[in-house]
């Protein structure tokens, strides 16, 4: 589904590598996960693979299902299937979550050539989704994030992922700053998403949220490249050990 | 004091082309007092403190820079609301394009009409809240209007009106230079929403004075034409009595210069006076709302919000003022000023006061001008919302606080749809 190839990534202001060569492909119908210390480049990942600004890619590639993706513009990758749930969800004042969504679900679907979803249908699929994810009608209502606490933002970041269907998650932190219940419930979200076509890529500083969405392999990235790969045991490694004994391990 | 030689050469030369219409004995004098105010305050000039941030030049001159007449080729607006059609075609009342000017709970007749009678309810409005509305700070084009209007109406709401008297200002020569005086009473307890949209003329000088008695409320929705090039002049003269409501939108699009000023005076106790302006504007566009609210009575709530979004050298100006006179405790005023700036050759200034002698009173104001939230944007992105659209989108949202001043929902989705096809055609490249 996704492959990474070497790739390498500085930031466009100033002469600073941040990712030196990741290599990673994530199978079709996989949880991957990515753990590692802060600074060693996951959320850089997870940023220029949907293509925000400020970074260069200076080599390598990153392919979804064969198509490169660094060479599309944010709105062209979304359409191509690539989701990413950010660590920081932003807010967006003036903007209705419910418009919000139904202008990108219909966006995404007339890129790829497809039927705009009618008003009436659009509003029976969100009732629909958000009631599994306990979104009720005011949080659909209020402007995209706006008063929302840290679990409601959370949970509005699947929300849009159970809406729009992407065929590759990637999840950035998705536990940060959740408490124990908020992070099942989002957590049951993700899982409910989990399906042959689909993919996820889980971005976590701590194996907690992977014991609610349980990975098939885990990566370790430190300095900017996959250090370390293997099954979900490592992620129990990390919890039990921190970082410092793989590190030196592969130093 | 003297008028320095220049004001007086222009505003000699400015008179000199405009011709006094004949009424009754008390609108003869109601327009020779005006004349007289003008000569003595003289025409704006780039040096008065109310006018630096808009130059004067264009509405000073003898006669109309000419504008010509833009087709916007789309459904008039307010096309779908029921409403009274009063209109005017290059300043002159169209009786034929009008409808037929009766309704229940209402009195309309042609302001000509009204000040040839002798007895008359206008008497005790036409030209009383402009010449009220003359101090602290003149208004010379105002004072102009009230000695020199040709045209206009007079409107008496005596109770609930069953739907909108809307004002339709057709542009049709390309050097029409008109002058419209409004005078509107609303009585105890009376209900009026007045719509008004058009470029009117190549230059319009507008005024209008609204008398809201006890209890009555008055909405007032307008969208200035979208005419490239016309110049206009607006006054907005209110006066607010007792548990009274008003509420006042104007939508700008385009025009190479507009000057709103809107004067409020909330004379009655639990009144609420609301004052909102969206204006959007790309090249050779210069937008000025000048806004004076004076509270001079116990417990009335006023809102000033004012955005616009500026790109390609346009230009947006505002000057608020929030003047709260001893004795009007326990006031709630609130005033913010925006722009959003779509590239680097956009300007917005700003003049935002406050002017509190009362003890007990809560004012805020704020004034913010900048760019398109980078984060937002990319978030709207990264969800498969293509850039342009995106931006529209948070454009609008930046727009949403003013808009939502309108309170009928049909007027309002009418206004964003307007919004909407301006954004359209004025992405970025």
């Amino acid at each position: 589904m996704l492959k990474i190839n070497n790739l390498h990534v500085k930031l466009e202001e100033e002469d600073k590598q941040i990712l030196k060569g990741v290599d990673l492909e994530v199978p079709a119908g996989k949880v991957h996960a990515i753990m590692g210390p802060n600074g060693s480049g996951k959320s850089t990942l997870s940023y220029v693979l949907s293509g925000k600004d400020g970074y260069e890619v200076t080599e390598g590639s990153a392919t979804l299902e064969g198509e490169e993706v660094l060479d599309l513009d944010p709105e062209e990758r979304a359409a191509a299937g690539l989701f990413l749930a950010f660590q920081y969800p932003v807010e967006i004042p003036g903007v209705g979550n419910m418009t919000f969504l139904r202008t990108a679900l219909n966006a995404q679907r007339k890129a790829r050539g497809e039927e705009e979803l009618s008003a009436a249908d659009f509003l029976k699929l969100i009732r629909e989704k958000a009631k599994s994810l306990k979104i009720d009608a005011d949080m659909l209502k209020r402007p995209v994030n706006v008063g929302f606490s840290g679990g409601e933002k959370k949970r509005n970041e699947i929300l849009q992922m159970a809406m729009l269907e992407p065929k590759m998650c990637i999840l950035d932190e998705t536990d940060s700053g959740l408490d124990v219940d908020a992070m099942k419930l989002v957590a049951d979200g993700v899982n409910a998403l989990r399906a042959e076509g689909r993919s996820f890529l889980v971005i976590t500083h701590y194996q907690r949220l992977l014991d609610h969405i349980k990975p098939d392999v885990v990566h370790i990235m430190a300095d900017g490249r996959i250090v370390k790969t293997g099954g979900p045991e490592l992620a129990l490694e990390v919890e039990n050990n921190g970082y410092h004994d793989i590190l030196a391990e592969v130093a | 004091m003297a008028l320095p030689q220049a004001k007086l050469d222009t505003t000699e030369a400015r008179l000199a082309r405009l011709d006094m219409p004949e009424g009754a004995s008390w609108a003869n004098s109601a327009r020779q007092d005006a004349l007289s105010r003008l000569r003595t305050m003289g025409l704006p000039g780039p040096r008065d403190e109310y006018w630096r941030f808009t130059r004067p030049d264009a509405l000073n001159a003898p006669s109309a820079p000419g504008a010509a007449v833009f087709d916007p080729n789309e459904t008039p607006l307010f096309n779908d609301i029921d409403r009274l059609r009063i209109v005017f075609r290059d300043g002159v009342f169209d009786a034929e394009a009008s409808d037929d000017l009766s309704l229940e709970n209402l009195e309309i007749e042609r302001l000509s009409d009204a000040m040839n009678k002798d007895i008359h309810w206008a008497k005790d409005l036409y030209g009383v809240l402009e010449t009220r509305g003359q101090d602290p700070v003149v208004r010379p084009f105002a004072a102009m209007n009230t000695a020199f209007a040709s045209d206009g109406i007079a409107v008496r709401a005596t109770g609930k009106v069953s739907k909108p008297v809307s004002l339709v200002y057709l542009h049709e020569k390309t050097d029409s230079d008109a002058i419209l005086h409004f005078v509107i009473r609303l009585e105890e307890g009376a209900d009026l929403t007045v719509l008004e949209n058009g470029p009117a003329a190549a230059r319009f000088n507008k005024c209008m004075e609204v008398e809201v008695a006890d209890g009555a409320a008055f909405h007032h929705v307008r969208a200035q034409g979208r005419d490239h090039e016309r110049l206009a002049v607006t006054h907005l003269f209110a006066r607010l009595g007792e548990e009274s409501t008003f509420k006042s939108f104007t939508l700008t699009a385009n025009g190479r210069l507009t000057r709103n000023e809107a004067v409020i005076e909330v004379t009655g106790d639990n009144a609420i006076a609301h004052i909102a302006g969206a204006a959007v504007g790309d090249g050779d566009f210069h937008h000025d709302d000048t806004v004076f609210v004076t509270h001079d009575a116990i417990n009335c709530e006023s809102r000033q919000v004012f955005k616009k979004v500026l790109r390609n050298g346009a230009v947006g100006t505002f000057q608020g003022k929030i003047l709260v006179k001893a004795g009007a405790q326990k006031t709630d005023g609130y005033q913010i000023s925006q722009a959003l700036l779509l590239d680097e050759d956009a300007q917005f200034l700003a003049k935002p006061e406050l002017e509190i002698y009362a003890d007990d009173v809560a004012c805020s104001h704020g004034s913010t001008s900048g760019a398109i939230d980078e984060g937002a944007l990319f978030y709207l992105r990264s969800r498969g919302v293509p850039s342009a659209e995106a931006q529209d989108l948070l454009t609008l949202a930046f727009l949403a606080e003013a808009i939502e001043e309108i309170e009928d929902e049909a007027i309002a989705d009418d206004i964003l749809s307007r919004l909407e096809g301006w954004l359209q055609r004025h992405r970025s490249a």
